[in-house]
């Protein structure tokens, strides 16, 4: 495909998906959103790119193997697990860590994060692998 | 709103029916969307409709039953997600057969079966 | 208990390692340990719940008709120890199996993922929950099944793929009509109301596409059709994995099922269940005498065995249910035994057709052990463990006067004697035809025959100890038949 309207929307298109995808993710514990739509939107944002100009290109240009993003993304899955298992507590339960932040106040950080953050990955790195093994890349 | 989304699965059903009885493969697959969607459909209303009252978002009800039940809604996004997954997994295995054989009639499928 | 969910959690972190591996000996290496470890932890479990009864996990702190529990009871952990000794075996056998396909190192990320899906649904207590695990263990043996990429194996898969999927459409189907007239995917909770409720007419349209969703995974009588015309195409590794875990786990669900919270209209449904078993059991065992093929005979042989079990829990005493469980566990053990020795024969002469194959008792006398001891075990023939499972089958159906599916179970295995005499006369005693085979001259060494020797040996103790045995799938059985401690356990009452 080699639409120039495609190309140059496909720029701007781009960084806006990223936007979203990151806003989609740090909303998802109490909104709709989260890891999964977080992670399809900031993949669909390369795929877009891929059709505009060439999946090839993309391909080469993105230098990590989607199969990285997806042992990263289910290593962050198993780090979530760990601060429950320390403090005794069933598994999986969500454990929260409260950081002062000068300016801006305070500052929640819970394993329901880490968990997202990781399907998250594992979601970019499936549809990478989906996207290049049907167009014939990888 | 139950009633029209009755008939919307069994739209579905009969739809996903017929196509995974014509003898292309892409046809095929259609189909498995087709059934996949009633499915969830199917799922989402054996559960019970609750229009416009959605649960953690807002203000509560003061009675619970007036929410709509966010289970049945997290076992769709559940279903969609692995539907995703095969759907995906089905058109790359057809892709792969496709070019290895160049054929996209089920009827040439014959040679495993004896 | 975080130890519940280790069976689930240790595939998981196997995974992570083996994607990012590039060496294949790295690869190998670490599945053997791993699956060792999986072994060790398997019977630490089996040693907890005999000494608690119960492991209940409520993931994530939600208490129990609300979130997620992870079960595990007698059958489970006796399920989970069964199965992680068949992937210890299939991980040796796969290290010197496993060489020629591209890709190899990405075998054994499927090969753990469908791990944690069996793991998966032996042990958890939530309906949803074990669809989930289901199409985990699905999409990893779609993945699995065409793995060379040939022609037939991607033919296979196609219709592998497609009777599955219609199979877990069903299973999501049964499951949101039973939600819609619970309002509880919970199975302690679900046996909790049904077991006081006698709703049998509006259970039934549930309890059928359950039926026919297990049905068409554990391959019973109408639904089989998709096992015979995939299992052979796929690397006789895979297919072995396969023969002993897929269609047991369907068996699970069905005993599960059928003893926890499916026990309303039991005249018809134990009727119902004795037919299947009856036409499961002699249709497979007829379709498999007639074949030349010894990974066609093994298949069918693969759908006659799911008739006995089947046929345990249509009888529906402790005593038949104990049997159903003892004769899976045999099962999963020889049935995967008989597919390695299959595939032992085909690295000896590099054919699976029985005519082109001949004379390996004077060649290899220890492969022929190694054949006999499976092979009669799925026969039944007395010191071995197969004969203790249909005993006991066939004394429970005659104790409760079912006498045509106690004549049935007989001839059927008779049926698989007879299949089993064809193999070992064709490939064993028979001299070597003159063909393209019998120059064929490759020796097998130790390791190749470790894993049959292992799962062998098993065989064996099940035999001789067989009361012990018995004694512990009784034990499951009651816990099933009972059910009261399994839903106050849950509940936490």
């Amino acid at each position: 495909m080699n639409s120039v309207i495609l190309q140059i929307a496909a720029r701007y298109i781009k960084a806006l998906l990223v936007l979203f995808a990151m806003i989609a993710l740090l909303r998802g514990h109490n909104y709709p959103g989260g890891g999964f739509i977080g992670g399809l939107l900031a993949a669909l944002s390369v795929i877009y790119y891929g059709f505009a100009f060439n999946v090839r290109q993309v391909r080469e240009k993105l230098k990590v193997n989607p199969a990285t993003y997806i042992a990263i993304g289910l290593f962050l899955v198993v780090l979530s697990f760990i601060p429950s298992i320390l403090n005794q507590l069933e598994l999986m339960q969500g454990v929260w860590l409260k950081v002062q932040i000068p300016v801006l106040g305070e500052l929640k950080l819970g394993t329901p994060f880490l968990f997202d953050m990781g399907v998250f990955l594992t979601v970019i790195g499936v549809t990478f692998l989906f996207f290049f093994s049907l167009t014939k890349v990888e | 709103m139950e009633i029209l989304l009755a008939i919307l699965v069994g739209i579905l059903y009969t739809a996903g029916v017929y196509m995974i009885l014509r003898r292309s493969i892409v046809k095929f697959i259609i189909g498995i969307i087709f059934l996949s969607n009633a499915t969830n459909l199917l799922v989402f209303l054996a559960s019970g409709v609750v229009s416009g009252k959605p649960v953690f978002v807002g203000e509560e009800p003061a009675n619970a039953s007036q929410m709509a039940d966010p289970l049945p809604q997290a076992l769709v996004l559940t279903a969609i997600v692995i539907g995703f997954g095969i759907v995906v997994f089905t058109l790359a295995l057809k892709y792969k057969f496709f070019e290895l054989t160049g054929t996209d009639d089920l009827d040439q499928l014959k040679k495993t079966d004896n | 208990m975080t130890i519940t969910a280790l069976p689930i959690l240790i595939p998981f972190v196997l995974i992570i390692i083996l994607i990012i591996s590039r060496s294949l000996v790295f690869s190998k290496i670490t599945s053997i340990v791993g699956s060792f470890g999986l072994l060790i932890l398997s019977m630490i479990i089996f040693y907890k719940v005999n000494k608690l009864g119960f492991l209940v996990l409520n993931m994530a702190g939600w208490k129990s008709p609300y979130g997620i529990t992870l079960v595990i009871d007698f059958m489970s952990s006796l399920m989970l120890m069964v199965s992680s000794v068949i992937v210890f075996a299939i991980a040796i056998y796969a290290y010197r199996s496993l060489n020629e396909e591209k890709q190899v190192t990405k075998f054994y990320v499927f090969f753990f993922s469908l791990i944690m899906g069996v793991n998966g649904a032996f042990i958890t207590g939530d309906v949803f929950n074990l669809y989930v695990w289901f199409e985990v263990m699905l999409i990893s043996s779609f993945v699995l099944i065409t793995f060379g990429k040939s022609k037939e194996q991607l033919e296979g898969g196609i219709k592998y793929l497609a009777l599955n999927l219609l199979g877990s459409l069903f299973f999501l189907a049964g499951l949101g009509l039973l939600y819609g007239k619970t309002g509880t995917l919970n199975m302690a909770h679900l046996a909790d109301i049904l077991r006081n409720d006698h709703q049998a007419i509006l259970m039934n349209t549930s309890a059928i596409l359950f039926f026919i969703a297990f049905g068409i995974k554990a391959a019973v009588f109408p639904l089989f059709f998709w096992l015979p015309a995939s299992y052979h195409t796929a690397n006789i590794t895979i297919s072995s994995l396969f023969a002993g875990l897929l269609t047991k786990v369907g068996v699970y669900a069905f005993i599960r099922f059928f003893t926890l919270f499916f026990v309303h209209d039991q005249a018809f449904w134990h009727q119902f269940l004795l037919i299947i078993a009856g036409f499961t059991m002699i249709i497979g065992g007829m379709s498999a005498s007639v074949h030349y093929d010894t990974r066609k005979i093994l298949s069918y042989h693969i759908i006659s065995q799911i008739g006995y079990m089947i046929m345990g829990l249509g009888i529906y005493t402790p005593l038949a249910i104990a049997g159903a469980i003892f004769f899976t566990i045999h099962n999963m053990i020889a049935k995967t035994n008989t597919f390695i020795v299959a595939g032992l024969i085909y690295k000896l002469k590099g054919s699976f057709y029985l005519k082109d194959v001949g004379g390996i008792i004077k060649q290899n006398p220890v492969l022929a052990i190694l054949f006999v001891i499976p092979a009669f075990a799925l026969a039944g023939v007395p010191p071995i463990s197969g004969f203790f499972a249909k005993f006991i089958l066939i004394k429970a159906s005659i104790d409760d006067s079912h006498f045509v599916i106690a004549i049935i179970a007989v001839l059927t295995a008779l049926l698989t004697l007879y299949s089993m005499i064809k193999i070992w006369n064709e490939a064993f005693l028979k001299k070597q035809p003159d063909n393209e085979f019998s120059g064929q001259n490759t020796s097998l060494s130790f390791l190749d025959m470790l894993p049959s020797i292992i799962l062998g040996t098993i065989s064996i103790l099940m035999g001789i100890f067989a009361f012990k045995v018995f004694d512990f799938t009784m034990q499951a059985a009651d816990q099933l038949i009972e059910g009261t401690s399994y839903i106050n356990n849950v509940l936490n009452r």
